[in-house]
């Protein structure tokens, strides 16, 4: 479970939550939404561990995620508003050594089967910078077929340049993910279909301090 | 942990070797620099074989600061270096495996290079050889301690120059007992207290540095 307690985050003059407190249980999709620089972003940087909040602590399973460390890491994959993909490295390289450099298991035919589902199988042998935006997208993406096994998925803007089809595929692996007793936190600012349990956290405009 | 030790190394070699020009640049400043020095400094043998052992680990010095750009700013800018802070693996040994790849690729060549300018300077084969021994043991250290000045400056603004002003300091005692193995031989003296200096200079670098490179990456990605 994850859990947050009296949360607050400053970034520059900017004061963007405060006394923010909530709790993610297994099984439920945490769609965190609020305008630009509401502090979306900030949030999820800070449940990953990326980014320590002004004030406050995040949780996992009763333990502060800063004592947790690689423990937490280890349950956690991410998916930045960066799509971590090498540009000179082709699409299954990117999948494989993905996974290998976060210590994940990546065999060949699990990296293939992911890239397959985003229908990019056509392109697994293309270099990344040969590759759409989207495309990339879908490689950085492909990388939470082969993390299953982590509890906890934290996807900052996941549908941001996929088409229909992506977009479906992607509503179905974190409907999976939901249904195996996983969390999935994420932002977006589509009305993509969200399967499953889902609860809304409304991030209000920053006001100056 | 191995596995990922492995996987950061080979990772990071195909992208050296997808990106060849970067690495070549490197090692041609390298060369460019050192052959300069005959051409200011005239051709007469005796100065030469003097300054030789000086100037090579100078240029040595310089080209691992130039290259030091690459180590982590690449995968900073794509958001790999993200994936590789929220492991289950230690940071320690993830950088440790970068630093090694960047050794790989810089101190390596360098070293054998040396071989090629051991003979321009006219230093003759034990000078050389000491050369070459001195820069296998002392470019690890170079690429450690870089590594720990890149992690800091990361992302900052004119960081190439911070990179220098911060790191060509500590890299001082490297270049004096690199740089004295081969003056000692060439002296008639033995160079073993030098080049054992040297190891455990890379020795401590090789235990110590990769805690503070892991510590300097998360702080620049706040």
């Amino acid at each position: 479970m994850l859990q947050t307690v009296d949360l607050e985050c400053t970034r520059g003059e900017r004061l963007l939550f405060t006394r923010l407190n909530f709790e993610v249980a297994p099984g439920t999709c945490l769609h965190i939404a609020g305008e630009n620089g509401s502090g979306k972003t900030s949030l999820l940087r800070i449940l990953c561990g990326l980014l320590s909040p002004t004030a406050g602590h995040v949780h996992w399973g009763g333990e502060s995620i800063r004592k947790l460390r690689e423990d937490y890491w280890q349950q956690l994959a991410y998916v930045g508003h960066l799509n971590g993909v090498k540009d000179d490295l082709t699409a299954l390289e990117n999948v494989r050594y993905g996974a290998a450099v976060t210590g994940r298991a990546a065999p060949l035919a699990r990296a293939r089967d992911a890239l397959a589902e985003l229908a990019l199988g056509n392109f697994e042998g293309s270099h990344a910078r040969f590759l759409s935006q989207g495309q990339k997208r879908r490689v950085a993406l492909a990388r939470l077929f082969l993390a299953e096994e982590a509890k906890l998925w934290i996807l900052d803007e996941p549908f941001t340049a996929l088409d229909v089809r992506g977009v479906a595929v992607l509503s179905d692996l974190i409907g999976r993910h939901t249904a195996r007793d996983g969390i999935v936190v994420l932002t977006t600012h589509q009305d993509a279909p969200l399967p499953g349990r889902v609860t809304r956290l409304d991030l209000r405009a920053a006001e100056p301090i | 942990m191995s596995n990922t030790f492995t996987a950061v190394v080979r990772r990071d070699l195909l992208l050296a070797v997808r990106q060849r020009a970067d690495v070549a640049n490197t090692l041609l400043f390298f060369l460019v620099v050192v052959t300069m020095v005959p051409l200011g400094v005239g051709p007469e043998l005796n100065t030469l074989r003097t300054i030789a052992p000086g100037v090579v680990w100078v240029a040595a010095l310089l080209a691992a600061i130039l290259s030091l750009n690459r180590l982590f700013a690449n995968d900073y800018a794509d958001g790999s270096l993200e994936q590789m802070l929220l492991t289950g693996e230690p940071l320690p040994i993830i950088v440790l495996a970068k630093a090694f790849a960047h050794w790989l690729v810089t101190g390596l060549p360098i070293t054998l290079m040396a071989a090629l300018l051991g003979i321009m300077f006219d230093l003759g084969v034990e000078p050389t050889a000491i050369l070459m021994v001195s820069l296998l043991l002392g470019t690890p250290a170079l690429s450690l301690i870089g590594a720990v000045g890149a992690g800091l400056t990361l992302g900052l603004r004119g960081g190439g120059v911070l990179i220098s002003l911060l790191v060509l300091p500590l890299y001082v005692p490297v270049l004096i007992f690199g740089a004295g193995a081969v003056e000692a031989v060439a002296g008639g003296q033995s160079p073993q207290g030098h080049l054992l200096l040297l190891g455990a200079l890379s020795l401590g670098t090789t235990v110590l540095a990769p805690w503070a490179i892991a510590a300097a990456l998360r702080i620049s990605m706040e």
